[in-house]
């Protein structure tokens, strides 16, 4: 027993993050250690080198001050030659879906980002379902992947599900609005929705914190699932802990955006000029866009993308199947069903799928006629 | 040479039924007027002073002008009265805003109800009347409030309540002037004013503010105001300015002052200045805060006090004046003579005629 506790106690301190040398270690003791440890470096190394995608939605009234956000957040000027549509050109607008991609390096490290735009929304006298187009796009680019994956030539999978919508409130009202309700009820389960509070620099300390308390209230009482931040592992450091327990507690988070640089305390930042004062956009006691950054960018960019994959494509997978299983047996066709995901050509595992759905439809009507048979011997009795 | 006459600086003690001035303007040759005619003396001589000299119309003071006294003491014993209106969407700080306009506690969140900003499924119509003193002036202020407007998803015609309230009140006023045996002073509860408040998106207009103005600017003063203009900073708020200017120009929407009722040149030129200078980009605050030693009204933020009556950093001192100080009877008068008018103009022809109607009369009118 002894030299197993021995072996995983080295285990441990090798993948400590702070134990760096422990390759003399490793020679003396490798009759008894494995050497799985250094997984975590070869998937770094193969990740740095296929590089990441994050795609990014932003949605929200026009004038919330959305692409000024997202040029301040990732350094960038994505909308230099926008033209600002006037009231007469924006009437008979309809939501549209605009994407962006742009591919930054840092250290190394690729990110080929795309923002997904949506203009137009809210803007009309009658808004009436404005967010379908939307939440068409959403299940689109699930619909996309989800036949990539099942074709056959899976390498080059190109992901372009939203794995993130930043969803502007406006600091104008008294808490959410019914369009931001039913906006976000209609996305809630089929993207991460991170409510902001956009154009934080118009309201006072106090005003912040009671619209806040206010619409995390009304996200409770409406119950829209916002995306949340997952539990600290119980043995991070203490700073991540904190920092962590801040982040929740700010949520939603109130920002400001600015694609101008201004003087400041003798230093050059982005900022906003005012007659009675300077905002400054990445002081924390002024907005909460360090916050926005860090966890959207520098923390949990990954897992965002996680629950992404494993909640809600899932979720969409499995709504899809049941569909086409409810189908089939309405329609009666249990001899020899023709998919109905129409994939373009006949393989060896799909038709390993086919027979797989088959051998489940046959149980399933064989568990209905039990069923009905048991009903039938109810009503006789 | 003529000594031109000047009414003395203290206003004559009795403030004179003057006798009907039997004063033609007398021939220029003639040298005592009075003299010449027959008849009572029309002309009190103030002691002190000479004849006119030719050219003149009056031969001493009559005191016309103290009919501007008499005017003020009328009115200040009566009062007036005043509705103003506020429409936008909830939040954009209407509330707040009349508070600071009139500096008391007027609007509908005063009355002691600490009810939530719930908003409504309809638009509403909720006036509130106060009677606010100041030198001696009393005046009835009622503010119309609209919560509902714009704030649910579909707002098609969200404007309709608010059109037939406003239609409301002159069928109101008509009934009361068509009486046979009416009120000394009918009460008037049209609306003289309608602050309508544009969300600083620093775009432009949006649809319904548009759909907004174009139905109502030919029923009621609109002015427009530009609200919680610390948002943009002073760049952002000219150029929203000037857009929204030339959008509401591209529409045709007259607010007020309007164009065509501008009198003279003199009232031109001042309308011309305030109509450039709109729609006036406001801040609100009921709070008082330190800065440089006085007490201000304004929003203190971690960067600095934002002061509302410091013209550098909102204009909200331009409209007060505007709305208050010069044209508050100006806008009482529009709607009188223009607004009301058009309303009965057009009653009147749809119903062919009208019959006077007694006082006892309540059921149906014959209008």
């Amino acid at each position: 027993m002894d030299a197993i506790m021995l072996q995983e106690k080295l285990v441990e301190r090798l993948l400590c993050p702070r134990v760096r040398t422990a390759r003399r270690k490793v020679k003396n003791w490798n009759k008894q250690y494995v050497g799985f440890a250094t997984l975590p470096n070869q998937v770094h190394r193969k990740s740095v080198k296929k590089g990441f995608d994050f795609t990014l939605m932003v949605a929200g009234e026009s004038g919330m001050g959305k692409s000024t956000l997202v040029n301040s957040l990732f350094l960038t000027d994505l909308y230099k030659d926008r033209k600002l549509l006037n009231a007469e050109e924006r009437i008979n607008q309809t939501v549209e879906i605009i994407k962006h991609t742009v591919d930054i390096e840092e250290k190394g490290v690729k990110l080929k980002l795309t923002i997904v735009d949506t203009p137009g929304f809210g803007d009309a006298v009658n808004n009436n379902e404005c967010w379908k187009p939307i939440t068409d796009y959403i299940d689109q680019q699930f619909e996309q992947y989800f036949r990539d994956e099942s074709g056959l030539n899976r390498k080059n999978i190109q992901d372009n599900r939203v794995h993130c919508c930043l969803y502007f409130i406006p600091p104008f009202g008294h808490g959410l609005r019914p369009v931001d309700v039913e906006f976000m009820k209609a996305l809630h389960e089929k993207v991460n929705v991170v409510p902001l509070i956009a154009k934080a620099d118009c309201l006072t300390p106090n005003e912040i914190k009671k619209l806040k308390d206010r619409v995390r209230e009304e996200i409770e009482r409406f119950g829209i699932k916002v995306y949340q931040f997952p539990e600290c592992d119980s043995d991070e450091d203490e700073e991540f802990k904190q920092l962590d327990k801040e982040l929740k507690e700010c949520c939603p988070l109130a920002v400001i955006g600015s694609n101008t640089v201004v003087e400041a305390r003798g230093q050059r930042v982005r900022g906003r000029l005012y007659p009675w004062g300077i905002v400054e956009v990445e002081n924390q006691s002024h907005c909460d866009f360090v916050k926005l950054r860090n966890m959207l960018i520098r923390s949990h960019m990954h897992d965002l993308k996680d629950v992404t994959c494993d909640v809600h494509y899932e979720n969409y997978r499995a709504q899809c199947i049941q569909d086409m299983t409810s189908k089939l047996t309405q329609d009666n066709r249990m001899e020899s069903p023709i998919p109905i995901l129409s994939l373009s050509t006949p393989d060896v595992e799909t038709d390993r799928l086919i027979k797989m759905k088959d051998e489940e439809l046959a149980r399933m009507q064989e568990m209905l006629n039990k069923m009905q048979q048991q009903i039938h011997d109810g009503k006789d009795q | 040479m003529s000594e031109s006459i000047v009414p003395p600086e203290v206003r004559p003690k009795p403030a004179v039924p003057a006798k009907p001035p039997h004063v033609a303007a007398p021939s220029p040759t003639a040298p005592h007027g009075p003299s010449g005619l027959g008849g009572g003396v029309g002309v009190d001589r103030v002691p002190g002073l000479g004849h006119s000299g030719s050219g003149s119309t009056l031969l001493g003071y009559i005191g016309i002008d103290t009919i501007i006294e008499q005017m003020r003491k009328k009115t200040m014993k009566a009062g007036f009265d005043f509705n103003i209106m506020i429409v936008g969407h909830s939040g954009l700080g209407k509330s707040t805003l009349v508070n600071t306009l009139f500096k008391s506690q007027v609007s509908r969140w005063s009355s002691g109800w600490g009810g939530e900003h719930k908003i409504p499924k309809t638009v509403e119509i909720k006036a509130v009347s106060h009677v606010i003193e100041e030198g001696g002036v009393k005046m009835k202020l009622t503010v119309i409030d609209t919560p509902g407007f714009g704030d649910q998803i579909n707002n098609e015609n969200c404007w309709d309540p608010i059109s037939k309230y406003i239609n409301e009140q002159y069928e109101k006023f008509l009934k009361e002037e068509v009486n046979i045996a009416r009120k000394k002073r009918i009460p008037d509860t049209r609306v003289h004013c309608c602050l309508y408040f544009i969300s600083p998106t620093g775009h432009s207009l949006r649809q319904l503010d548009i759909e907004f103005m174009k139905h109502l600017s030919r029923v009621v003063n609109i002015i427009p105001v530009i609200a919680k203009s610390d948002t943009m900073t002073p760049d952002e708020k000219n150029e929203f300015k000037h857009r929204v200017r030339k959008e509401l120009e591209t529409y045709g929407i007259e607010y007020y002052p309007q164009n065509e009722f501008d009198d003279d040149m003199e009232d031109k030129n001042e309308n011309d200045k305030i109509r450039e200078a709109m729609p006036f980009a406001v801040v609100g605050s009921d709070k008082e805060f330190q800065v440089n030693g006085k007490r201000v009204l304004g929003r203190k933020t971690a960067w600095g006090v934002v002061e509302v009556e410091n013209p550098n950093h909102c204009e909200f001192a331009l409209l007060r004046d505007f709305l208050i100080r010069s044209h508050l009877q100006d806008l009482k008068e529009v709607t009188h003579n223009i607004h009301y008018e058009t309303y009965r103009a057009r009653r009147l022809n749809d119903n062919g005629g009208l019959h006077p109607i007694s006082a006892n009369n309540t059921q149906d009118s014959n209008l």
